[in-house]
């Protein structure tokens, strides 16, 4: 039997994170690699886990093999439970039809079959793009104390910023009067985080309503939250304050990476309180060679470093041959970088090879944009790859006709 | 062929007395991440053993901790999977207190109830002292095709007197019977086939050999079942020919540890066989963070370390805070040591969780490396 769960979390890691490119060609964007051993849905499981929110189901469409095995039973993250745990949730085939997942409101509507399991009082809507640690329990703390209908976490972004993200107007008391989709002319600084918490029976209500509604495209932002408002419901702002980054273009994944590298970095993964989980595999330890520099880097187990590393970060099993240089540089898995080759303000994808004597991307000072090498592409010995360029298979082939 | 594994946790504790105060030889840290009995349960599970009896008679609060279920090791099972078996000491027995030793034959009759549970065919019984990666199913085949009773593995090695007085020494004919055993000898120099600790024979065997120890009051293998049975039994050598260091003391500790930086093929062998990675317990550790300013040459490092200063030919565990300034070298430096800035450490093994403050200078020798024990702060 299930267990009933005060909340429940839906985690919707569907989506493709087009922006990412050749990143996500092959894998959904919550299982991109982050910060050398991590991947980007690590942090709103751990987060769970940490709030003590052990119910956790993961709505799953686009590319979803790597998401899939990654999460597993949810052993990294104390998620493989009797009667609660993580579960990965596909579209499936039903009765009266098959569906994708029209929206994030759809996603969730169409499970509320794993929802009603539970029988919880509240459900928490996450998203797997984004890079923070935030106590889940002390917005439910929030959320209950103030009797919300709805509760919405949200940042401080400067007014520049704010027409980029959906903002929410609030009174004093934090109540949200108004909301607006990337306003023009901003009348306030709180941006939604795509953090939600509802009471289980009015969601239920409005999913429905919603799903009977063909006008409707389906969305939590641009459908569901407007209507909740327009209805008068008690929808609240919980204001978040911390690091949080969405990863959702090549510029904030590198810069987010680059936030966890320094001696107090910008966002401290150190932390034990509040510890990161990832699924850990078996690479020995990393070895540095006798004429390695590294300097101002992240270095995970499995790597050979015998060449000239700055400012960058590392993933496992990286192989770094004499004399190549890499610098501002993000290093995904099992990369070979060739003796000699350089690689400069970069993204370098999971088991690319580059050639010796390689030049890939320019320095970060002349202003070209990052290079991107996309996931077992293998670049010739002496292959120069300029800055910005995004390097698959298409790429490859242009270079040979 | 199926076969169970039995490991012995803590014969050989005494021969490395510095690593072994608060644990068993199988926790003892080695290879910055590691434990030894990660290699003996790897190069199990490598070879499909996955019905493991770990024996512990004392001292094994670190064992414990560090293999727990066993689920790191995908041994957290429900047919078969790992068994810890510690002593089984009742109201009206206690086996430590009535002068039993820690020998492998007498902690096997000591779990009798658990051998005779045994359902494979076959036991590899393994102590934790010899770090190597090998595949057990070659040997269970080797075994199986010579029709021996026991197959023990060994390897050639030089020996002194000092060297061999730790050693068991098996001699045999040209087809690889056993014809004679030396256990721990004291005036023997020379080439011989030494044991590893790693033997496989049929669980029938076992089953008989234990009863027959406890009726005859045997205790020790090599010399009360192996030594005085070779005459009429088929005992037959293995030789195991990669790299498989016996770790006998301190000094050997330090010597194999050190050689994982000097010698590619020792780290090769350990860590670069296919289809065969050594499995350890997960520590969910970040990244290691190299400062501006650190220098890190020919040295191995696990994650979780924050590394300011210079670092050359050591050994870095998981979790190591290097200060500014700090010079590490030849220095084998466990898991959450924190060696203040400017503090200077030559030819030294720090266990875990020692603290080195600022500008303190330490050294030792390279056959006399200086110890500071666990927690200790200087």
């Amino acid at each position: 039997m299930y267990k009933k769960q005060e909340c429940v979390a839906m985690l919707l890691a569907g989506g493709q994170g087009s922006r990412l490119y050749t990143l996500t060609e092959k894998t959904a964007k919550p299982a991109v690699r982050f910060g050398g051993k991590y991947r980007i849905i690590d942090f709103p499981l751990s987060n769970c886990v940490n709030s003590g929110i052990y119910t956790v189901g993961v709505l799953t469409q686009y590319q979803p093999l790597q998401l899939n095995e990654y999460i597993g039973n949810g052993q990294p993250w104390d998620l493989d439970r009797g009667q609660s745990g993580v579960m990965v949730l596909p579209p499936y085939q039903a009765k009266s039809g098959a569906d994708w997942y029209k929206g994030t409101a759809n996603a969730i509507y169409q499970n509320f079959n794993f929802i009603d399991r539970y029988d919880p009082d509240y459900v928490l809507i996450l998203s797997g793009d984004h890079i923070y640690k935030m106590d889940y329990a002390k917005m439910l703390a929030a959320h209950k104390e103030k009797g919300a209908d709805c509760t919405i976490a949200v940042l401080e972004v400067t007014l520049e910023e704010a027409s980029r993200f959906g903002i929410m107007n609030t009174d004093e008391d934090l109540r949200i009067t108004e909301f607006e989709e990337k306003p023009k002319h901003p009348k306030s600084t709180k941006a939604s985080m795509g953090i939600y918490i509802f009471n289980n029976a009015l969601l239920r209500r409005y999913l429905e309503e919603d799903e009977a509604d063909p006008a409707s495209s389906k969305d939590f932002g641009k459908n569901v939250i407007p209507k909740m408002l327009a209805d008068g419901c008690k929808m609240y702002a919980y204001p978040f304050h911390g690091y949080w980054k969405d990863v959702g273009t090549i510029q904030s994944l590198w810069e987010a990476n680059m936030d966890l590298v320094g001696e107090q970095p910008v966002f401290d993964l150190r932390d034990r309180d509040w510890r990161i989980y990832s699924r850990n595999y078996s690479d020995s330890p990393h070895f540095v060679g006798e004429y390695a520099k590294i300097s101002n880097s992240l270095i995970t187990e499995g790597c050979t470093i015998e060449g000239i590393v700055e400012n960058s970060v590392l993933s496992s099993g990286v192989k770094v041959c004499r004399g190549a240089y890499i610098k501002d540089s993000i290093i995904m898995s099992g990369v070979t970088v060739g003796e000699g080759a350089t690689v400069n303000y970069s993204i370098v994808d999971d088991g690319a090879v580059i050639g010796a004597g390689s030049t890939v991307g320019r320095t970060k000072a002349s202003g070209e944009k990052i290079t991107v090498i996309g996931s077992g592409i293998s670049l010739k010995p002496a292959t120069d790859v300029p800055g910005g360029e995004m390097v698959d298979e298409e790429w490859l082939k242009s270079q040979e006709d | 062929m199926s076969a169970s594994g039995i490991i012995f946790s803590n014969i050989h504790d005494n021969n490395i007395p510095e690593l072994t105060r608060l644990r068993t030889i199988a926790s003892v840290p080695f290879a910055c991440r590691y434990r030894f009995i990660d290699f003996t349960l790897s190069n199990m599970v490598n070879s499909n053993i996955y019905n493991i009896s770990v024996i512990t008679n004392y001292n094994y609060q670190s064992l414990m901790d560090h293999i727990g279920s066993g689920k790191d090791w995908d041994l957290a099972r429900r047919s078969g999977g790992l068994k810890i078996l510690p002593p089984n000491i009742t109201a009206y027995a206690n086996p430590y207190l009535e002068g039993r030793t820690n020998s492998r034959l007498d902690s096997l009759k000591n779990v009798a109830t658990s051998i005779g549970r045994i359902t494979d065919d076959y036991v590899v019984l393994s102590d934790c002292d010899v770090i190597c990666n090998v595949d057990f199913g070659d040997m269970i085949r080797a075994h199986q095709e010579s029709g021996a009773d026991m197959t023990i593995a060994v390897k050639t090695a030089e020996l002194t007197p000092e060297t061999a007085h730790s050693t068991v020494i098996f001699r045999s004919d040209e087809g690889g019977k056993i014809t004679e055993v030396l256990a721990y000898p004291n005036d023997f120099s020379g080439s011989a086939d030494i044991g590893l600790n790693m033997i496989v024979m049929s669980t029938a065997y076992l089953r008989q050999m234990v009863l027959e120890a406890s009726t005859r009051g045997y205790s020790s293998l090599s010399r009360d079942i192996i030594g005085r049975r070779c005459g009429y039994m088929n005992f037959r050598i293995y030789r195991i020919n990669g790299y498989c260091p016996s770790i006998s003391s301190f000094a050997d500790y330090y010597k194999h540890s050190m050689e994982l930086l000097t010698d590619p093929t020792a780290r090769e062998s350990l860590f670069g066989v296919k289809n065969r990675p050594v499995l350890t317990k997960v520590r969910n550790s970040t990244p290691t963070y190299y400062a501006q300013g650190s220098s890190v040459k020919n040295s191995m490092v696990a994650d979780g370390c924050f590394i300011e200063g210079t670092v050359e030919n050591s050994i870095i565990f998981r979790g190591a805070k290097i200060g500014r300034n700090a010079t590490v070298k030849n220095s084998i430096i466990m898991q959450d040591t924190i060696v203040g800035d400017g503090a200077f450490l030559n030819c030294v093994i720090t266990d875990k969780n020692a603290v080195i403050r600022d500008q303190r200078m330490l050294a030792g020798a390279e056959t006399q490396p200086f110890y500071v024990s666990k927690g200790k702060m200087i």
